[in-house]
């Protein structure tokens, strides 16, 4: 993960929050499936390390991933609608 | 609480503007089958909801509704970037640009605002499961519309594609959620009483 580029990272953040969510949403209704609960934690993982080297690298995705103790990079990169923002 | 995501659920990159179609598409942010009054809907109903699952499964939803929210709005923002005053005369976006110039607020494709008249929170389970399946099936199809005019931008086609998606799996989360609320009553006669309200409710046990 951390060869990665900006865009792969981006793009595996998407894709492993986007699995969470849909998951998560079909565990609620079927909150007994040991598959797919197996399934939530692995891409959990993945998620919370692939978020991690982001931050470090590119900048907050939450207001809990500031990781710089000088700036408050929070307000530097772009937001989701803008250019070169997070979408 | 909720915390902010600086991220979209799907890459939104629109490269040519076109104030016609944002003009349409606008009914999905704050039109009468629009994602904010989806979650409005979903965020509201929560409280009279008796079952963990189901209150789960509203949350999480009305959360993803949040952030459809501002996929529509990052479309519409998209598409009316560096309008010049030629093409704002010469499309439908006339009438929004004199009040609102290229700022995004939610009202439906015909101009009406957004309202809470178009949604319910019934405080009865059953009926506002109902109304959650019906609401999945008319955005469903408002992005089946919307599909038909943007044939030739596939900006724009490939995420109004992935929003039509998500209704159809929100759709089949509350057909889930409206048997699980049903399995807790007396089969014999389930629209006997408001499970969240009324004492003889079993579920209220």
């Amino acid at each position: 993960m951390e060869k990665m580029c900006k865009e792969e990272l981006k793009q595996l953040i998407r894709s492993t929050n986007f699995a969470v969510i849909e998951l998560g949403l079909y565990l609620n209704t079927h909150p007994t499936c040991a598959c797919a609960l197996a399934k939530y934690h692995n891409l959990k993982n993945t998620l919370k390390e692939a978020v991690d080297v982001y931050e470090r690298q590119y900048g907050p995705l939450t207001i809990y991933g500031v990781k710089c103790e000088e700036e408050w990079t929070w307000v530097n990169e772009p937001w989701p609608w803008q250019e070169g923002g997070n979408c | 609480m909720w915390t902010y995501n600086k991220m979209l659920e799907f890459p939104v990159k629109i490269k040519t503007t076109n104030p016609k179609l944002a003009m349409a598409i606008m009914s999905q942010l704050g039109g009468p089958d629009g994602e904010k009054g989806a979650s409005t809907r979903y965020l509201s109903q929560r409280y009279a909801m008796k079952d963990k699952r189901v209150i789960a499964t509203l949350t999480d939803i009305g959360t993803e509704e949040l952030n459809h929210e501002e996929m529509v709005a990052t479309i519409i923002t998209q598409l009316t970037k560096n309008l010049t005053i030629g093409e704002i005369e010469n499309s439908g976006f006339y009438q929004y640009y004199v009040d609102h110039t290229i700022g995004i607020w939610p009202q439906a494709a015909s101009g009406m605002p957004f309202s809470t008249a178009t949604i319910q929170s019934t405080g009865d389970p059953i009926a506002d499961l109902h109304e959650d399946l019906a609401a999945e099936q008319k955005a469903r199809l408002t992005y089946d519309n919307i599909l038909r005019l943007c044939k030739d931008e596939p900006d724009v086609y490939e995420a109004i594609k992935f929003l039509r998606a998500r209704e159809m799996v929100h759709y089949q989360r509350f057909g889930e959620s409206l048997r699980l609320v049903q399995e807790g009553l007396d089969a014999r006669n389930f629209y006997a009483f408001n499970p969240s309200f009324d004492k003889k409710a079993p579920c209220l046990d």
